[in-house]
């Protein structure tokens, strides 16, 4: 009996072994394309652009997978370890070197049309060692909100452009007067912050052939002060007055004046019962603003590179997928036409929406080295020492530098 | 099948084994090994692993941040051992009684155990809150000016032990309320008899009779106090992470946030052999202490 369910089993395998495993047409190729920025709210805007695609392209098929972006570079780490990488897939800017530096990412540069519209800082942010490894499908950045009825309270004139941060400071203070629970300025002190404010103060975190990092020099230091300052003059909540409650939140309770955040929430603050508006951030040296970018990246392993460059090229670059952008509010794409952007500039609240644009004027990149996650902790961890009165300006900088040297190293 | 004997029995044992059998071996030991022997490669996930010999051990002999975090998860051990095995003792001496209504209680006490960590952290960080928080509410109304608990990195990791002893407490308590029970009443009515008071038959009857359940609560404890991750992972601010970061938490961070899969198998492995080597003490310790002569 033993023996005849063992040939029964061995005869089920051998069956299933040879059934024909895909039924489609010999002709159709199908690609494979993996995001984190679609799901959940944009997954229809999405089929819209590969449905245009597909109508343009008949016989390729692009079939999406999602994950969110907490599960998605584990996932993608996964797919490459069991050798079944995505033909196509999102990197976020500060993931990409990483993939371009372990060779597993398609150069793009041949089958790039000359006359894609991409700005071309973005183009520049996805290249690496002299090769197009992905290209720029979306950017945004950070701007100064600010509550225009507290603003009125204090009898103060609005942010202007040419603000830096001593104007901001002394508006803050005014505000912070308003009362007890009120305060003036909310710019968090965390690396990406920091990174920006240091790059506003001509300061970088490496030199520039990435040999060694810079990132204790006297412009660093001043910059990471200046931050400080926000707190040690009492115009920003320490963590324990802020007791939990998020920068965002104390912005929609109407107790921050200004609120250094990005541009995805104006959709959050669309509702306000207050007047609020948007401005370019106050500069140190000069002005500088950060610019976030996703691109779109085709796996050096892909069976259809051309299909693949195609897809990603279409979904970064065409108007029909920049217009499905724009009016559904998902990211906006990083191309350098401003007629795709016109729908967006009406809306309001904010009035001044031109600031997101006027911000591409001084972009500042995040510095990225293999090892990124490892800085990215080990500096928040030195920051947060320094909020937490454990050590000094200089002395956390210095050990920064130690560190980053370190992971420069390896 | 019934009645076979030799191979034929042996091909029917394995048939039957073979689910779990295989599932055992691919999804739990066969990993198990493999981080054995990624310990000495390095792996990035993107490129072919690396053999680099005993490297990994050697940077975690020189990793700070490694230390500082097994220090951490030692001072949690040393709070929440002596605490969890006291308050889960009393507990169990309450549930005991033969008192109305005792089964909703004994219930009440797990409702924390199978509670998630998330939701637990949830409830314990507005306890904690230093603003809007119960716990400094009610110290301030008997004039104690109370800590900033999960801000200050001098803190948290107390407000964290706290929290765990009152999670974990129903879960001893389960298994010592077990060990009370399987105490025969007779050995109370003679001490009785003899004239011996409530804390003399707690002493010298209770306590010593229960060592074997006390014994494997402090076994089970202490592996799981080791392995302590998801409530330092969740419930400090960011602000004070630098006084509650625990063994596991580098291990999570190594493997799935900076891809050292062998650094972090390497972590795993030297925890693995800490917790090894102090239960196998603590077995060989046990007969100094433990009474299994009911």
């Amino acid at each position: 009996m033993f023996r005849r369910l063992f040939t029964l089993c061995l005869l089920v395998v051998v069956v299933m072994g040879v059934m024909p495993r895909h039924s489609q047409a010999q002709d159709s190729v199908s690609i494979t394309y993996f995001t984190f920025s679609a799901a959940p709210d944009h997954l229809e805007d999405l089929d819209t652009i590969i449905a245009a695609f597909e109508a343009e392209n008949p016989t390729i098929n692009v079939e999406v997978e999602t994950a969110p972006f907490a599960d998605y570079f584990t996932l993608l780490q996964g797919d490459f370890v069991a050798d079944d990488a995505p033909d196509v897939f999102e990197l976020n800017y500060e993931n990409f070197v990483t993939y371009a530096a372990n060779d597993v990412l398609l150069d793009l540069s041949a089958s790039l049309s000359a006359d894609a519209p991409y700005y071309s800082a973005a183009l520049g942010a996805f290249q690496y060692e002299g090769a197009q490894l992905a290209l720029p499908e979306s950017f945004s950045t950070v701007l100064l909100f600010y509550n225009a009825d507290l603003f009125d309270q204090a009898g103060l004139e609005y942010p202007t452009a040419e603000w830096t941060w001593v104007e901001a400071m002394e508006a803050g203070k005014a505000i912070r007067a308003l009362g007890d629970d009120t305060w003036g300025i909310y710019s968090p002190v965390q690396f990406w912050e920091f990174y920006k404010k240091a790059g506003q103060n001509d300061c970088s975190f490496f030199n520039e052939d990435m040999s060694e990092s810079t990132i204790n020099s006297p412009e660093c230091v001043e910059a990471l002060e200046t931050m400080m300052s926000l707190i040690d003059e009492d115009v920003m909540p320490d963590p324990v007055e802020q007791a939990g409650v998020s920068p965002e939140e104390l912005f929609q309770n109407g107790q921050v004046g200004m609120l250094v955040t990005g541009i995805w929430m104006f959709g959050a603050f669309a509702e306000l019962p207050f007047n609020w508006d948007v401005q370019l951030e106050p500069g140190l040296a000069h002005k500088g603003h950060h610019f976030f970018a996703n691109g779109v990246a085709v796996a050096k392993s892909t069976e259809h590179p051309a299909e693949a460059a195609a897809w990603a090229q279409y979904l970064t670059s065409s108007e029909v997928a920049a217009n499905v952008r724009v009016t559904s509010g998902w990211e906006l794409p990083a191309l350098d036409k401003p007629e795709y952007f016109a729908t967006y500039l009406e809306q309001t609240p904010p009035t001044n929406r031109a600031a997101v644009f006027q911000s591409l004027e001084s972009p500042i990149v995040p510095p990225v080295i293999v090892r990124q996650n490892e800085m990215q902790d080990s500096v928040n961890a030195l920051l947060e020492a320094v909020v937490n009165g454990e050590l000094d300006a200089q002395t956390a900088l210095d050990l920064a530098k130690e560190e980053l040297d370190g992971f420069l190293e390896e | 099948m019934v009645g076979e004997v030799g191979l034929r029995k042996w091909g029917w044992v394995a048939f039957f084994l073979a689910p779990s059998l295989v599932g055992l071996l691919v999804f739990v030991l066969g990993p198990i090994l493999s981080s054995l022997g990624l310990t000495l490669f390095e792996w990035n996930l993107l490129k072919d692993p690396q053999f680099i010999g005993l490297d990994n051990f050697k940077e975690l002999y020189h990793d700070k941040d490694f230390w500082i975090a097994f220090r951490h998860t030692l001072t949690f051990i040393a709070y929440y051992i002596p605490a969890v095995l006291l308050t889960a003792l009393i507990t169990a001496l309450l549930l005991n009684q033969r008192l109305r209504g005792v089964s909703f209680f004994r219930t009440a006490f797990f409702v924390p155990v199978v509670a998630s960590w998330v939701v637990v952290a949830v409830i314990w960080k507005w306890i904690f809150n230093p603003r809007f928080g119960l716990l400094n509410f009610l110290l301030a109304k008997i004039g104690i000016e109370g800590p900033a608990w999960l801000f200050d990195p001098d803190t948290a990791l107390y407000a964290i032990i706290i929290t765990s002893v009152w999670k974990d407490t129903g879960f001893v308590a389960v298994m010592l309320l077990a060990g009370l029970q399987n105490i025969p009443e007779t050995y109370y009515e003679a001490a009785k008899i003899d004239g011996a008071h409530s804390w003399q038959r707690l002493r010298y009857i209770t306590l010593p009779l229960l060592t074997p359940s006390i014994f494997f609560a402090l076994i089970i404890s202490l592996i799981n106090s080791f392995q302590v991750f998801e409530q330092a992972w969740l419930m400090p601010e960011r602000f004070a992470r630098s006084g509650t970061s625990v063994v596991v938490e580098q291990i999570v961070r190594n493997a799935f946030s900076y891809s050292r899969m062998g650094y972090a198998a390497t972590m795993s492995w030297v925890l693995f052999a800490v917790i090894f080597a102090i239960t196998f003490i603590q077995i060989r310790l046990q007969k100094r202490w433990v009474n299994y002569d009911i």
